[in-house]
């Protein structure tokens, strides 16, 4: 079985992000892989395993060939990459990604499934994989906490407001995992010395077939128009604990008529 | 100016409208001249009525069957798109509507704008604002597409009020395909008990964060004030990425936005990307051992103290009163 995961690049979450002149998120330095798209790594490998056999491949949009998040997620143990990378990439949004991302999986050739995670963190539109699920005429189950594959099926646990409810769809689809449905491996020494030498397919947007027009601010098709710190809000009474403390918070609930 | 046709995805639960969708009706009343709603499910008829009242005029509607709503969604709004032509779409930040807008934006070949928390109507321009770096920064960001426009609202960006006429009219729409996608299919649901209200819609909101020292401590400490208070339970981040509580308790930029009357946080240190999802409560209260803890900042009753000691005497009182 084969299994592509989409993992975004992205700046270290740690530190405070700012904007670029043309208001696109600074993307400089060196990135990691988004911890969200770990558990898809995770979940990939074993899933492949439990197939008895198939690859992992990776497919990546970032800018200036990166390639430190995919070193990664090949040290975890995927066994390919497919980086796209492109200056005409710059400011391409949700939409855009997944056209990219969608021919980046058709390029991986034969796919039974795709998996990526339910959002980014750092763009967290969370758009992306049924997005790439609708270019590719495939299903999308999302928000899968739990994933099985077996008589050429994929049947998730989708979380819900009230609980989750039990999908399944032929294969080759797309499913988007949330945080925790599995815990991903650290990468071990030898992990990490073998990922130096694994094959980083790179392309340009041009060797995916697509046009220039179809992706970066063109192809975004929307402008931002304002920037502007939020309003803060006004710090109120604080007050040390004395042991009776609760009871100041017993008479604003009194106040209020809340209780 | 207002837009001439504006649509709502409309979601509900048992036959009820989600709070998200009366409030994107009633944001709709305020820019567009037509309102209408896409509602997917099986019980259409049962939902007009409070459609109509927060405004639509008429409701399209689709039965999924088995199959995952949004997938159907966004096959009949492609569908509908083209024999009535809507200005603006908008959907809310949910777990359907995003299946719904995402497959729907590939569909029409539209950009979507995503965690809306404001929308500005001015001439034919629509512009949707958002919160980033943890809401530190408000970005305003205009559609220079062709039409409809596919905006994602988060929930409780706008109060929902009632204002439309009688229940809307619902139009059966019929005769689209979903292709592969419409295999997707629910074979079970799993609804876990709730006691009180929804976390989006109470007055009041308890939140308990990595302060409260331990996950059997959530229940005593935080469930019971939420539940003599007659609220409903929140958390921040870190205990629910600890595996205390279920994701569907965070409150914050990968949460829930609350804003009730009055938010509690207890032990929750008031992380920018926290705050984002609770800084518009009415009144916030909260109980932290660190003096400098940010929560303070924006917190109109601020009690420095450690919350075993603090707590357990608050339900003690309000035990004593009823
Ligand atoms: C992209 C991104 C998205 C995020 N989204 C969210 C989100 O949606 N929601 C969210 O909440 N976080 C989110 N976070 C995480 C956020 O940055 C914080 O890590 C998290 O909110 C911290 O949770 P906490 O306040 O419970 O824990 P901590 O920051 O560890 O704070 C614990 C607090 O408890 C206090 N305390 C300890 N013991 C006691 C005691 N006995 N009595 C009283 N007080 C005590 C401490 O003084 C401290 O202030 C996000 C982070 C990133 C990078
Ligand atoms: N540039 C990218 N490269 C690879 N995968 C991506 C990229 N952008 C989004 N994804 C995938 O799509 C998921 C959802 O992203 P988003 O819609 O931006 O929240 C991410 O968690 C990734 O799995």
């Amino acid at each position: 079985m084969n299994v592509v995961v989409c993992v975004k690049q992205i700046p270290d979450p740690a530190t405070p992000g700012s904007l670029d002149s043309d208001n696109t998120l600074k993307r400089e330095g060196k990135l990691i892989l988004d911890e969200s798209d770990s558990f898809g790594v995770e979940m990939a490998l074993q899933l492949v395993d439990k197939a008895g056999g198939g690859e992992v491949t990776l497919v990546s949009m970032a800018p200036n060939n990166e390639v430190s998040g995919l070193r990664t997620a090949l040290a975890m143990g995927a066994h390919k990459a497919i980086l796209v990378s492109d200056d005409a990439l710059a400011g391409t949004d949700a939409l855009g990604t997944a056209k990219v991302l969608a021919k980046a999986v058709e390029r991986a050739g034969d796919v039974d499934l795709v998996i990526a995670a339910t959002e980014s963190t750092d763009g967290y539109t969370g758009t992306v994989p049924p997005q790439i699920a609708e270019r590719l005429g495939w299903p999308s189950l999302t928000y899968a906490r739990k994933v099985e594959i077996g008589d050429g099926k994929v049947t998730i646990e989708r979380q819900t407001e009230a609980g989750y409810d039990v999908v399944d769809a032929s294969l080759p689809a797309v499913v988007s995992v949330t945080a925790g449905v599995v815990e991903p491996r650290y990468p071990s020494f030898k992990g990490i010395m073998a990922a130096k030498n694994k094959p980083v397919d790179q392309v340009t947007v041009g060797d995916l077939g697509l046009s220039p027009d179809d992706v970066g601010w063109k192809g975004a098709r929307q402008e931002i128009t304002k920037v502007e710190p939020a309003p803060a809000r006004q710090a109120g009474e604080k007050i040390e604990d004395d042991g009776e403390s609760f009871q100041r918070i017993v008479q604003y609930l009194e106040n209020l008529k809340i209780i | 100016m207002a837009l001439s046709k504006v649509w709502v995805y409309a979601e509900a639960e048992g036959g009820t409208p989600l709070s998200a969708t009366l409030e994107l009706l009633t944001k709709a009343r305020e820019i567009g001249d037509t309102v209408e709603a896409v509602f997917v499910g099986a019980d259409a008829d049962a939902v007009a009525a409070k459609l109509g009242e927060y405004g639509a005029a008429k409701v399209y509607a689709a039965d999924p069957g088995q199959t995952l709503t949004g997938v159907v969604a966004a096959a009949a709004i492609a569908k509908l798109v083209e024999e009535h032509q809507p200005d603006l779409i908008l959907f809310a930040q949910s777990y359907d509507g995003r299946d719904a807008i995402a497959r729907l934006s590939v569909k029409l070949d539209r950009p979507v704008l995503t965690n809306g928390m404001s929308v500005g109507v001015e001439g034919d321009n629509v512009t949707v604002g958002t919160a980033i770096f943890g809401g530190n920064l408000l970005v305003d960001t205009t559609f220079r597409s062709e039409k409809p426009y596919l905006a994602a609202i988060r929930p409780k960006s706008f109060a929902a009020e009632p204002g439309g006429a009688g229940a809307a009219e619902v139009v059966k729409v019929e005769g689209f395909d979903a292709g592969r996608a419409a295999e997707a299919t629910v074979r079970d649901r799993h609804v876990e008990e709730r006691e009180g209200p929804k976390l989006e819609d109470a007055t009041v909101v308890v939140s308990g964060g990595r302060g409260i020292g331990a996950p059997e401590n959530y229940e005593p400490l935080v469930e019971e004030l939420a539940k003599l208070l007659k609220g409903a339970s929140g958390a921040s981040r870190a205990i629910v990425d600890a595996g205390w509580v279920p994701y569907a308790k965070q409150v914050g930029q990968t949460g829930k936005t609350v804003k009730p009357r009055v938010y509690i946080a207890l032990g929750i240190s008031g992380a920018t990307q926290h705050m984002v999802g609770m800084k518009g409560s009415d009144n916030i209260i909260a109980v932290n051992k660190d003096g400098e803890a940010p929560i303070f900042s924006i917190a109109d009753l601020g009690i420095v103290g450690d919350v075993h000691k603090v707590v357990p005497k608050i339900i003690e009182a309000l035990k004593a009163r009823s």
